[in-house]
């Protein structure tokens, strides 16, 4: 199924989950999904989901402790052997099963998904959704056709290949893509004949839960095990837990770190993807016609409030040529004075609200520092007086800041929709702009000059560098991080055999005749 | 970074000291590490001593509250031009970090250190 944006669906305006005509289904409490059932924490703690829309509590999730992160240990392990030695061609069958299960709820699980997070429905019936069920189908394809090797080492020696299971993973997940990051850890994890025990966020715990009540009938119980809580109790008992294989996170540099160092405790592999201040690069030659493509590099660093800013590659940083500068901001900053904000369930809207108070409070704390940087505020810079309904959510302003990289604006993730905005003379000072800064997860480049892309695509210090586009991530592109921003690669083919498999080598001699050393 | 500095690097409201005291008084000594990053990045994260290691390389930046806070020197030399402010706040820590007290977390403020702050420092950078 695909989404289009059809003049008839401009218009559309979502129910909130639980109210009388939505797509969505709502109980007042959930439980951890343990060996495919829902099992109540086993202290009976719960913590409240709040939507960031209103700020008000729309259901409550098991505030889990320890014991439960257990249960669920023991739900992975007692399934591991059968799901790891499920062929290839029925574990292909299970993901993409799952993938036909979010597809065929995929309005449901969209506006699940824009209620617990705050991103607006067009984003989750366009984006979020259909990415997951695609990232499923990606891993199904590739496990499906996955080789071993055979290596003739002479003529009656051979070394076999074979990609093994890790075992049971634990992995730890964010709340800007609460579903879509779900889908790049689980399904590459599944594909690899791996069990997991997966820790939501706090903020958002719920859409997965969604996601769990429609495909709990195709996966293997306890190949897929949810709990929920806070990460200092679970995702530590988790991280640190000796009955796991391997962990994965995604979040800040000294969770990431932690999870590095338990990891290590337990010598066992980690991957972590931890965050950017990403460079949005546009070249003065994008104004030498005011065409198609030149609309496209607006829109490309308009960008930077795709998801309200949280999203770790956010373009946070754009630098423009200087001889452009007055020009090609006036047409961003006319297009981002025209960014609808408000209700996320209507299909109009195009930015919602911050995921959590926590989020803006860092938001506004960091427009505080920017200006007291004495960088100038070119747009927003506040929070917007919506009333109403949604008087109370986490909104905030669309902002730009103009000023210099040394600046903190320029250097840390705000994970908001502020952006901070420089220019450069030539390609020389882009690059070392650009390079300068601690992260290195993603980068755009723009310019119709194609021999400049590639170089400057090359000497960017960063995991993936968009070229005459951003924010697009499909599967089979390679995505993570350079310096800071992390070690490993999700949503391609070596994911599952670099990051989910571990290799066997079986070296088999043939031949009869003794080696002759003893 | 000399001896006789006078200007605190890192400082924290009252409520922020009056946290850690509780905190310490539940779990023993405590550390913080100032993070970066996606998400929760630009929080200050505070762990039981001995929980996160403590690397040759990471800076000592002050206390708060007697306990010692930390950050990464790569990013140390990116905002060493702001004096850090922990504080406390309504909502759930991120991360590992200690929940300080219910419903609370702390986060990190920041001043722009004046040119004569920055002279104190030894900073001339910025």
């Amino acid at each position: 199924m695909t989404v289009t944006t059809d003049t008839t669906a401009a218009t559309k305006v979502y129910d909130a989950p639980g109210a009388p005509g939505s797509v969505v289904t709502l109980k007042p409490r959930y439980d951890n999904f343990i060996g495919g059932h829902w099992v109540p924490p086993a202290k009976g703690q719960y913590m409240v989901d709040l939507s960031p829309a209103n700020a008000q509590e729309f259901c409550q999730v098991a505030r889990s402790t320890a014991e439960d992160v257990e249960l669920a240990l023991d739900a992975a392990h007692a399934a591991k052997t059968a799901w790891g030695e499920t062929s290839l061609t029925e574990r292909a069958r299970v993901l993409n099963r799952i993938a036909d299960a979010i597809e065929a709820n995929l309005e449901m699980l969209a506006v699940a998904e824009t209620w617990d997070n705050g991103k607006p429905v067009r984003e989750t019936l366009a984006a979020d959704i259909p990415l997951s069920a695609d990232h499923f189908r990606y891993f199904a394809a590739e496990v499906r056709a996955l080789e071993g090797s055979t290596t003739e080492i002479d003529k009656d020696t051979v070394a076999y290949h074979f990609h093994e299971p890790l075992g049971v993973v634990g992995q730890i997940i964010p709340f800007n893509f609460p579903l879509l990051m779900a889908a790049w850890k689980l399904a590459p994890a599944l594909a690899g004949g791996n069990c997991t025990v997966i820790k939501p966020a706090s903020s958002t715990p719920w859409s997965i839960l969604k996601l769990a009540e429609v495909i709990a009938d195709v996966v293997p119980p306890g190949v897929i095990n949810i709990v929920t809580g806070p990460g200092a109790e679970i995702g530590k008992a988790l991280a640190t837990n000796r009955r796991i294989s391997k962990i994965a996170f995604t979040g800040e540099t000294v969770t990431g770190r932690l999870i590095m160092q338990y990891a290590a405790e337990n010598i066992i592999p980690s991957t972590t993807e931890l965050g950017g201040k990403s460079p949005n690069i546009f070249f003065a030659d994008v104004m030498a016609q005011d065409d198609e493509f030149l609309d496209k590099a607006v829109e490309g660093l308009v960008l930077y409030a795709f998801n309200k800013g949280e999203v770790c590659t956010c373009p946070s940083r754009a630098l423009i040529q200087e001889s452009i500068y007055d020009e090609f901001m006036a047409r961003c900053l006319d297009r981002i004075g025209r960014i609808k904000q408000g209700n996320p369930l209507d299909i109009s809207t195009q930015m919602g609200p911050q995921n959590s108070k926590q989020q803006l409070e860092k938001i506004m704390s960091y427009v505080d520092i920017g200006r007291q940087e004495g960088a100038e505020c070119l747009i927003g810079g506040e929070r917007p007086t919506l009333g109403g309904e949604f008087g109370d959510g986490y909104f905030y302003q669309p902002t730009v800041f103009k000023g210099t990289n040394d600046m903190r604006i320029f250097q840390e993730e705000i994970f908001g929709p502020v952006l901070a905005v420089t220019t450069f003379r030539d390609e020389a000072e882009a690059l070392r702009i650009a390079n300068d800064t601690l992260y290195g997860l993603g980068a755009g480049v723009w310019t119709r000059d194609g021999n400049r892309a590639y170089r400057m695509g090359r000497a960017i210090q960063a995991g993936r560098v968009w070229t005459n586009c951003y924010h697009v991530y499909p599967a089979g592109a390679a995505f993570g991080g350079y310096k800071m921003s992390g070690v490993g690669r999700e949503l391609y083919k070596e994911t599952l055999t670099e990051h989910y498999t571990q290799t066997k080598n079986l070296l088999v001699s043939y031949s009869s005749a003794p080696q002759g050393l003893f | 970074m000399g001896d006789h500095q006078t200007v605190a690097k890192v400082m924290a409201t009252p409520a922020a000291v009056d946290a850690v005291a509780d905190l310490r008084a539940q779990h023993g000594p405590v550390i913080f590490y100032q993070s970066g990053g996606c998400c929760g990045g630009s929080l200050p994260m505070c762990f039981e001593e001995g929980d996160f290691r403590i690397g040759d390389n990471d800076v000592l930046l002050g206390f708060v509250g007697g306990a010692p806070f930390y950050i990464d020197p790569r990013q140390y030399e990116r905002w060493q031009h702001t004096q850090l402010i922990v504080d406390l706040a309504e909502g759930e820590p991120e991360g590992f970090s200690l929940s300080p007290a219910d419903g609370c977390y702390f986060v990190t403020r920041s001043r722009v250190f004046s040119s004569e702050e920055l002279n104190d420092l030894g900073i001339t950078n910025s």
